[in-house]
């Protein structure tokens, strides 16, 4: 089992290391989804570090508590938080997006890492989740499922069915997570086809619904706690986000839905989230092989 | 002839029709008394599927998941996900159409443990008509990896595969229809996931055929025998992974081929045996099915006659082939 704590700057020290590895593997990837990776760190690292029953040593472990990342393009951030729990080395991250490497573009169910099913396509995680969740119950065991569902993914018609299930079922034992970051692939969500009022949509379908600030971990420790306490129906947390939340030139911009950064992209970001004493040299000052040399150390590898 | 080209798994002679996807819900019960970790999801179509069947016996098993079919397909997924193995059924035409590309995402890809047998397939579904006729779903299914796609030929074939496929692991499509079908095979009919079955053997003409069309095809080869031409009648129920070598050797040993299939021509068996013998065994073929057009309402069994899928059909397509044949030995000579 991992070693849970509700200590809230432990969790956010977490968090800053997640982002870093996420976005440095990102730019070494030279693709990916930049701003749906970062606005889901928070809910990522208190599920992994607080909420969740899982032991990165015995990932079979038949009584864990599953969970699914429904917005499956949002995986860099998974993978950074999978690594720092111990599923794999932080070198594995640099990794992602190459061929034969465990780290896809988008997640392939793969126990040994940590990743419960694949996805990628959206509108069937929450239907797996289900799916596990009602084979929970059926065994009479005390498994909680966790489902994180982007808000484009509402748009999918898919979505409602699986809600309805939940609903139906009765599955006090899932709680869905909608990382409510207000962009889609192609813009803000108000401009392309709204999906206002969430909650209550949730509501009118049967769920126990809690709106919270997706960033505040206290917050999200206590919405996780509540859910588990809801008996007779399910829970979903919407979390009110920032897309690209962390990193002031990534934050509430459309175009880093699918964008990874670039070098002085990366430069950027580096210098807002590392600590003085982390970096030996001021990053902006590299360019080309030592930027990279200087890189390489973050996550402990050589690669020139 | 001599009898013993013929099979020892067929009947001498056809004494009754039976409902496969009958002979579906009766072994799902008797598999759920075996299998604590079978559970059965349907949507919306239970006793036409004859899930219901099992519904009855396992309600705590038995999962009716509402016209959802794609959150019926991600759900299965999850079970397996969860180690148990998942059956689930609705109508052909919504299994494989309405919900391919959960299929694909979420059960084929991670190659999971989901059972997918669907009915009413083909146009003998009759009088619903055109949009409940799917004569799509044996492509749809065989161009995903991982999937094993099977056609039972009668209901003895069909209760084989479910128990064969019961402790088969990985994802695998099932096309069953609505009609009843000839029962031509004994009690002991061997079933193997892909094993192609000779039914009967010939040198003139090979007729490759699945479903309800094997009964057609060895009826076909009875009519040709008259005609003093020897057919040779193979079940190919395991469209994926094909049987190639049984393919080649009799298209090999007759120079001419006849695939039949109630499906479009365009994907299904005939696709599939064609680019077999493309890579394998170049080979004059004719194939017997829609020649890539929708079905009509009508009486199931008369629409097969309808749409020129009969026996009289296959030996109209079998005389044709070995004239083509003929003529283009003279040719070269």
């Amino acid at each position: 089992m991992v070693q849970r704590t509700k200590d809230v700057e432990v969790l956010k020290e977490i968090a800053r290391k997640v982002r870093i590895d996420l976005l440095n593997a990102l730019h070494r990837a030279k693709s990916g989804h930049t701003g749906g990776s970062l606005s889901s760190v928070e809910i990522l690292v208190t599920l992994y570090f607080s909420e969740l029953r899982h032991d990165p040593k015995n990932p079979r472990w038949e009584d864990r508590d599953r969970f699914v990342l429904s917005k499956g393009h949002g995986v860099p951030a998974l993978y950074s938080v999978l690594a720092h729990a111990g599923y794999f080395s932080r070198q594995e991250l640099i990794t992602l997006r190459k061929p034969g490497s465990r780290l896809q573009g988008h997640p392939e169910y793969d126990l040994d890492i940590g990743i419960e099913a694949s996805t990628g396509s959206l509108g069937h995680g929450l239907s797996a989740a289900n799916g596990m969740a009602l084979a929970a119950k059926m065994d009479g065991k005390n498994i909680r499922v966790y489902a994180l569902l982007s808000d484009g993914e509402l748009q999918e018609g898919a979505t409602w069915e699986a809600i309805t299930t939940s609903y139906y079922r009765k599955l006090d034992n899932l709680c869905a997570i909608v990382d409510r970051n207000r962009f889609q692939n192609d813009g803000a969500m108000a401009e392309i086809k709204d999906i206002e009022p969430v909650p209550d949509k949730w509501r009118a379908f049967g769920w126990e619904a809690e709106v919270l600030d997706g960033h505040d971990i206290a917050g999200l420790i206590s919405a996780f706690e509540k859910a588990r306490q809801t008996k007779g129906k399910p829970f979903v947390i919407v979390a009110n986000t920032t897309k690209g939340k962390g990193v002031s030139i990534f934050e509430n911009k459309g175009h880093y839905h699918g964008v990874a950064p670039n070098d002085d992209e990366i430069k950027i970001a580096l210098n807002e989230l590392l600590k003085d004493e982390e970096s030996g040299l001021r990053l902006e000052k590299l360019a080309g092989k030592e930027l990279r040399l200087e890189l390489d150390k973050l996550f402990g590898v050589s690669t020139i | 002839m001599s009898r013993s080209q013929i099979s020892d798994f067929v009947v001498d002679e056809v004494t009754e029709n039976a409902y496969i996807r009958e002979a579906y819900g009766k072994t799902l019960v008797e598999l759920g008394k075996e299998y604590p970790e079978l559970v059965v999801l349907d949507a919306d179509l239970t006793v036409s599927t004859k899930t219901n069947l099992f519904g009855k016996e396992f309600p705590r098993r038995f999962f009716t998941m509402g016209v959802s079919e794609q959150d019926m397909m991600a759900t299965a997924a999850g079970f397996a996900l969860a180690g148990k193995i998942p059956f689930a059924s609705t109508f052909a035409v919504f299994a494989t159409g309405r919900a391919w590309e959960h299929v694909r995402q979420s059960i084929a890809f991670p190659n999971l443990n989901v059972k997918i047998v669907a009915t009413h397939a083909g146009v003998t579904v009759g009088e619903d008509g055109a949009t409940h006729q799917a004569l799509e779903d044996v492509a749809l299914m065989r161009v995903l990896p991982n999937m094993t796609v099977i056609v039972p030929a009668d209901a003895v074939e069909t209760e084989k595969v479910i128990r064969t496929l019961v402790e088969h692991r990985g994802p695998a499509y099932v096309r069953l229809a609505r009609a009843k079908f000839p029962t031509i095979f004994k009690k002991s009919y061997e079933f193997e996931i892909g094993k192609a079955r000779v039914l009967r053997e010939g040198n003139d003409v090979a007729l490759f055929a699945v479903g309800i069309m094997v009964y057609e095809a060895l009826e076909a080869a009875k009519i040709l025998e008259r005609d003093g031409i020897s057919a040779c009648v193979v079940n190919l129920s395991t469209i994926k992974p094909i049987d190639i070598e049984t393919v080649v050797k009799w298209a090999g040993i007759t120079g001419a081929v006849v695939t039949v299939e109630d499906h479009n021509i365009i994907g299904g068996l005939g696709g599939a045996v064609a680019e077999v013998l493309g890579e394998y065994c170049p080979t004059p073929m004719k194939r017997i099915g829609m020649r890539d057009r929708f079905g009509t309402s009508g009486d199931g069994l008369k629409l097969l006659e309808y749409f020129g899928l009969k026996a009289k059909n296959i030996v109209q397509a079998a005389h044709e082939i070995l004239e083509f044949n003929s003529e283009k030995k003279s040719v070269v000579i």
